[in-house]
Order: C-alpha cells, then structure tokens, then sequence
C-alpha cells in the first residue's frame, strides 16, 4: 500500500498539523512519501525527511509554487497521485482548500474531516456539527481523505531517520490566480489547534477591550485564545480565533469558555476536549450541558479572582 | 455577467438532531429544513452585485427532491432571476454534484459560480473546489470580501492565520464564509413577486453524469455523551478540581 501525505508549510516552518497526518498515514501500514510544493523551501524539505517511516519526499520547487495556490497544485498532486491507494491531508483550511480540487482531478470521490480510520476501506467522521457520527465505506481505487487532528495524536520523532528526497520538475505554471497579501496573526501564544489550555471568549465579554483582559488571562496561564462566532461576528476577536464547526476545531487538555452561550456551532469544535470549564452569567445557558465544571457568575468578577488563584 | 448561485436544503441550523434509531442515518421527517445557512450568503452576495450593476442574472440551482423548490422559492425571493431543480431522490455525493455543476455550467455560461463554504448537514466543504478543478477555473474559498472587475475578482478568504487575498481571472468558483455579509430578510411583496419566477426541474437522468458513489455509510450513531457539569460554587472550588481531581493545571 503506498500513501501520500500532502504536506503545509509556509516555506519556512511546517504546520504542527502535518505531524498529525503522519500518525493517520501510520495506520495504513504502508509505504509513506510526502508531497511538498513551495518556494526556497529547504528548510522544510529537510524537516520533513527526518519523520519517521517517510521513504521519499517529493519536491516541487519552483516560484511557480511559493503560495501553494490550489489552481497549479492541485494538478500536480493529480499527476503523481495516481502512483498512490491513499493521499492525505489534514483538514485546515490548506486541506480543504487543495484536495477536493486535486480529488476532482482524478475522478475520485473524497472524504472529509476523518476521526478514526477502522480499516483500510472504512472511516469515521463527524456530521451534522458532530451530532452524528458516519461510518463510511470507500470502494474508490485511491481513498482521499482529510484527516482531522484531534482525531490523531501528534506522532512522535524518531533520531536519524533520513527519507530520499525527490525532485519533481513538470512545473505548472499558474495562470488562472494570483496572490495578492495576507495578513496573519502575529502571535507569542501557543496554537490554538495544538495547545494544552485554550480560554475562548463570547459574547458576553461585551466588547473588543473586554477581550483585550480574556487575551491578558490566557497569556498569563500560557493558554492560547480562541472565540465564539458571535464574538468574532461582532468584531471583539479577528477571525482566525474562531472555534467551532465552520471555525477551528480544537480538543486541548482543559477548555474555559468565558461569556459563550454554547450554540451547536461552537460545541462543534470544542466538545472533544479533555476538559471543559464554563464561566456564564446564565445558569441556563446550553454551554453548561457541554461542560465538566461550571461557573455562574460576573466573569469581570471571576476572571481576576481565577488569575490570582491559578498563578498562586 | 451572469451568476450562477448553488443552494442546497438542510436541516435547520437550529433543530434538534434525532439519529435513527436503526442507525441508518439523521431522521429528517417533521424537522424544519432551510436553506443552508452559506448558501444564504451566497445569494445575498449575488444578489448585492446584480443591485450594484455587476450581475445582471442571478441563476439559482440545487440538487435534490421536489421539496428542494421551496428553498429555490426563497432563493428567488431574495432576488434570483430563475432557478433550476436537478431532481432526484437519491442522495448525492460532492464529486457528482460538482459533475452535475459542470454540465448546468456548460449550459448556462456564468463568469462567477458562488457557493456556500459547506453544508451544515453533511460538513463536507468539497463542492466548490470540485466544480473548480472540473472546470479547470480558478477558485476563492472561504470568501469574507469581493471585489468583482470585469475580467477578474479580487477575493479575501478566511485562512487559519488570518486574512489572504488573492486575484482570479474570470471565470471563476467562489465558496462563501460567515463574513462576507448578513443575508437580507425577505419582504412579503418579494415573496409574492417570487411565485412568478420559474423554476426548471430537470430529472438528474437527463444530464447523463452517473449518481452510484463508491461511498457507503454503513451506519450513523451518536457521538459519545459527557458526564453531567458539576457546578460549583466559588472560584477557589474550580481551582481545586481542576488541581487535584482532574488534574489538568499544577
């Protein structure tokens, strides 16, 4: 069985998400290569074959590729993938974004967001926001699938393992997009995906500096900040912060979700953390129903008394 | 230019989720179904460049049973010129409903296909990329700003580290994310002038693209339930579970 991996990296760090891929790859127990595309990206080429198990990397390097935009990549990842019975991906939006365009390309149908991989023809993923979860045989001749990260531990490093590293040079020029900036978040916290603690933020932080003192209370616990799409919605948090079905999902060791309601939407990405604290004025709110530990009260009042608490 | 719009009708974003009790999917009778709450935005978004001068017909589709026309209405309510009913009763997969795209787009010539991101029922999030590649046109996903020119669209999309704007040659597939506006409610004389508006059903066998998927669910079951929230009554109390009964914090 051979398997690809479709690797994300900015060029010059990989997504600690890759890692999680690697670990779904494992469970096929078969040959892994792994598909870089980018520009002036060795650093992460090298990276990449060190995991463990990898027996090639393969390399489109090339201007052509610096953004990774999905019209160009898409076609390359259809090109070698025929070579291959499983291509992975985990489900960021660089996941969703590239495969089901290159699942397309190679007339194959695709399954996203997989949590569990029972055998090599059936697979597990959440539907309806993870109210349901769907067993799904796949008889395509290649299975597709976008994995989804809190359904695989992050795998583990190995010392001296040196994958082969091929270049691909059927480079396809790119002449349907082009990139025109970004703005990312700059941010000393840890990864909202891949952090320990997570403190979320609704609504009822009421505003923008409000949130402002929820960002000061993670970062003095070294938790990473997420949000509810109704604080995002209204403007208190940017929208990279935002957990739930359409947002990030996360699964951290401890949740605090302060001033969020619970709407099915936001439960999406948050209910399979190990645990989950909520702070609510409202002793009906539906968060409670999620959570393990609940607070009622003014959370301007709780959330100093927990920093003192929690750093004492 | 013309805009073609794809909808499809879910369970409501609100309703409660019933798994059937023989595990063979979500009960969907006597629930309230809507359009999906993307698509929504999707129209809106059309129906904001048709107001601005850009669109000049805004052609509305879905995939699906006859009940699927009352989502088409509500489509046309909010402004869609026509709509198209592929009808079928089978459950369709993305790649066939990007095939079936495909063969509307061959027919109907748009410059701009827009699309919800995904579909809260099934949270695939594939179709839009699909369509794109099949058509080999290129693609804005996760769309929370257009700027539609006459031979390109300028699209900022919802990454995981932020905002990324990209240009797109037109034609182009735009998938829509939560912010790229609030869809308008529908006013009674739009309703009513809606119910002139046609409505084309073609039956799926007509397009000639093969419906069998070699994906199968084998079963649907309810995801595991958490124990009952303890509450407590003081912040020093939470402090001290979190430490010593569950021990997430030192």
């Amino acid at each position: 069985m051979k398997i690809l991996i479709i690797a994300e990296h900015d060029n010059d760090t990989l997504k600690s998400a890759n890692l999680h891929t690697l670990t779904a790859a494992h469970e096929f127990n078969g040959e892994i290569d792994v598909f870089i595309a980018g520009f002036n990206c060795d650093r992460v080429i090298q990276e990449v074959a060190t995991w463990p198990g990898v027996e090639r990397v393969r390399v489109a390097n090339a201007k052509e590729y610096q953004h990774q935009l999905p019209e160009n990549t898409a076609p390359l990842i259809a090109d070698i993938g025929h070579e291959y019975d499983v291509i992975l991906c985990h489900a960021t939006t660089f996941g969703k974004n590239i495969l089901p365009r290159a699942a397309a390309l190679l007339d194959t149908c695709m399954l996203s967001e997989v949590i569990k991989i029972i055998d090599k023809d059936t697979f597990v993923r959440p539907i309806y926001a993870g109210n349901a979860l769907a067993t799904v045989t796949n008889q395509s001749t290649i299975k597709i699938l976008t994995i989804r990260t809190t359904g695989f531990p992050s795998a583990q490093m190995s010392e001296h393992h040196q994958a082969k590293i091929e270049h691909i040079t059927n480079i396809i020029p790119n002449e349907l997009s082009e990139f025109v900036d970004h703005t990312l978040t700059v941010s000393e916290r840890p990864e909202l995906t891949s952090a320990r603690i997570v403190v979320s933020g609704g609504r009822g932080l009421k505003s923008a500096e409000n949130f402002k003192t929820l960002e000061a209370f993670a970062d003095s616990i070294g938790a990473a900040i997420g949000a509810s799409r109704a604080a995002v919605d209204a403007g208190f948090a940017p929208n990279d912060y935002q957990v739930g079905q359409t947002g990030k999902i996360v699964a951290p060791d401890l949740y605090i979700a302060v001033g969020i309601s619970g709407a099915i939407q936001h439960l999406a990405g948050m209910k399979d953390s190990k645990v989950i604290v909520a702070i609510n004025s409202d002793p009906d709110a539906p968060i409670f129903q999620a959570a393990d530990y609940g607070l009622v009260g003014d959370l301007f009042k709780i959330l100093p008394e927990l920093k003192t608490e929690l750093s004492g | 230019m013309k805009v073609l719009v794809a909808v499809k009708r879910v369970v409501d974003f609100a309703a409660h989720i019933r798994i059937k009790a023989d595990g063979s999917g979500v009960d969907t009778a006597n629930v309230k179904m809507s359009m999906n709450p993307f698509d929504e935005i999707a129209i809106e978004e059309a129906v904001r460049l048709k107001e601005q001068g850009i669109a000049k017909e805004i052609i509305v589709v879905s995939i699906g049973n006859t009940a699927c026309q009352e989502t088409l209405r509500t489509a046309l309510a909010m402004g869609a010129d026509r709509a198209i009913l592929v009808e079928t009763d089978t459950d369709i997969q993305p790649l066939i409903a990007a095939k079936i795209l495909t063969v509307l787009t061959e027919q109907e010539s748009p410059q701009l296909i827009i699309q919800g991101k995904q579909a809260i029922d099934s949270d695939n999030n594939q179709v839009g990329q699909m369509l794109a590649g099949l058509l080999n046109w290129p693609q804005g996903t996760f769309a929370s700003k257009l700027i539609v020119e006459p031979n390109s669209v300028t699209v900022t999309r919802e990454i995981d580290g932020g905002l990324e704007t990209l240009k797109l040659k037109l034609p182009a597939v735009i998938t829509t994310d939560l912010r790229l506006n609030e869809p308008r409610y529908i006013s009674l004389p739009n309703i009513v002038a809606a119910k002139r508006k046609t409505i084309a059903v073609i039956p799926i066998q007509q397009l000639n693209v093969a419906i069998q998927s070699p994906l199968q669910t084998l079963r649907v079951t309810a995801p595991a339930k958490r124990q009952a929230c303890v509450k407590v009554a003081t912040v020093k109390e939470l402090v001290e579970k979190l430490r010593h009964e569950v021990q997430v914090i030192t």
